[in-house]
């Protein structure tokens, strides 16, 4: 692991992978602010205080972070996106193909970000792996289940995105009046079923 | 108790201290932008110190008091006036029932604060009463017929005046290196520091954009999305920077040449397009 400088306020763990820093992320919460990335870890202290907190933790004791809280969520989805031929071209696999890699393999909780609600999905079958579109589409329905880079997401609400739409959900993800109104929190995982 | 918006022309915000603390929920900090001119405010109203004001960023804003308020006016300064006879800022200014109170175009800095004895009190969500303009979370934009609660205050005031003045011309803000100056080139840095930024006029609260010469990158992959802090100076592909204001997202995919110092951050709230901004090296 390795402190890097966020300006006076913050610092920023780098850990060798996006397992490390879950499981980095899991034991610091509580004690100070922070944000996960996808395989690093913001704190909101010196880096001092953060050379302290980081000198107990043993990536080589981690398995797969595992929260008391974590929850597995099942995701009907409709394969009907517009960019899901695209990505069965991308990827050299037919349309089939591509909704069978992708309810096949259980997708991990790796951060959040982007709006409200959102989360990175890791995990999910390495040969689906496409480009963002150059040019972001100016509205994105509320629930496209879409792909870009190696990550799964699924839209929390009507936004302007870049990702590839490969299909849509009417699950709820994001809901201010529930007590926790984030459906996916870090460490959950996620499996998609064909609807 | 409340005050009605009767006019406004810009951003019509009610800001306090921000939510900190759910990044995991994919939910930012947001805030008043300049915090220095909220403290001031509070201060002189004897409230608490995350009492919640109204931020506004634009050419009028006029509000109608239902009954007798004490308010102070901070950050921006410009033409204010109550039932048409000009008031000061920085000090506390006694409403009486159906007073209206006007702000035009600032002369000097861009965001007003508008803070009343009490606070303003809409609905909170996640603890805090900030709107948040990228995550659409917090109370509504204030336009014209809004209504917006305004609590209880028993607080002595302050009869003194706070009264800072904010720098007319170039700003100069102090930047500390990384997390990812190494993705540049030492030319790269050099010229973030000897450059005069100019400040776009698509600046919002979630950025403020500059305009000057492209800062070359040493690496061309794609950086995995870390966490950013408000005052991250990310270079997008373009090559230009922007610095996050108060509502930038958790996670950013551009990497982050360097920060600005966090007091310096409210000085931000008041960069308008085509002001001139300097960067100066700052060690941490």
């Amino acid at each position: 692991m390795r402190v890097l400088p966020s300006g006076d306020t913050a610092s920023l763990i780098e850990c060798a992978n996006g397992f490390e820093a879950s499981a980095l992320a899991a034991t610091l919460q509580g004690t100070v602010e922070l944000t996960l990335g996808a395989r690093t870890v913001l704190v909101r202290a010196s880096r001092s205080q953060t050379l302290a907190m980081i000198a107990t933790f043993d990536p080589s004791e981690q398995s797969v972070p595992t929260h008391s809280e974590s929850q597995h969520h099942i995701i009907g989805v409709r394969y009907d996106g517009p960019d899901l031929e695209r990505v069965a071209g991308v990827v050299g696999l037919s349309s089939d193909e591509v909704i069978a890699a992708h309810t096949s393999t259980t997708l991990r909780v790796g951060f959040a970000g982007f709006a409200p609600g959102f989360a990175y999905l890791v995990g999910g079958d390495p040969r689906l792996e496409v480009p963002r579109l150059d040019v972001p589409r100016p509205r994105v329905p509320t629930g496209s289940v879409a792909l870009a880079s190696r990550y799964s997401g699924i839209y929390p609400r009507e936004s302007a995105g870049g990702w590839l739409i490969i299909g849509h959900t009417s699950d709820w993800l994001w809901d201010i009046d529930r007590t926790i109104p984030a459906r996916f929190a870090p460490g959950d995982s996620v499996t998609f079923e064909a609807i | 108790m409340s005050i009605r918006i009767l006019e406004s022309q810009g951003s019509t915000l009610v800001q306090d201290l921000g939510r900190p603390g759910f990044s995991s929920w994919g939910v930012g900090a947001s805030g008043v932008f300049d915090r220095r001119a909220f403290r001031h405010a509070n201060t002189l109203l004897g409230n608490r110190e995350d009492a919640a004001v109204i931020e506004h960023a634009g050419s009028n804003l006029t509000l109608r008091a239902s009954r007798p308020h004490a308010i102070a006016i901070t950050g921006a300064c410009g033409p204010t006036s109550v039932d048409g006879v000009p008031v000061s800022v920085g000090r506390v200014i006694e409403l009486s029932a159906g007073s209206v109170l006007r702000l035009e175009a600032p002369v000097v800095g861009l965001r007003y604060l508008v803070a009343v004895a009490g606070g303003f009190e809409p609905k909170p969500v996640l603890g805090s009463r900030s709107r948040d303009t990228l995550a659409e979370l917090g109370p509504q934009p204030l336009t014209a017929g809004s209504s917006v609660p305004v609590g209880l205050s028993t607080a002595a005031r302050w009869s003194g005046v706070i009264n800072p003045t904010l720098p007319s011309g170039a700003m100069t803000l102090r930047v500390s290196l990384g997390p990812r100056d190494d993705w540049f080139s030492f030319d790269a840095i050099a010229r973030l520091f000897t450059t005069s930024w100019q400040i776009n006029s698509l600046s919002s609260r979630v950025g403020i954009r500059l305009d000057g010469p492209k800062l070359e990158r040493l690496r061309h992959d794609e950086l995995a999305s870390e966490g950013v802090v408000r005052g991250s100076i990310q270079v997008t592909n373009s090559g230009l920077p922007i610095i996050l204001g108060p509502d930038h997202p958790v996670t950013g995919g551009y990497p982050v040449i360097g920060v600005v110092v966090d007091s310096d951050t409210d000085l931000l709230a008041h960069a308008r397009p085509g002001d001139v901004l300097h960067f100066s090296r700052h060690a941490i």
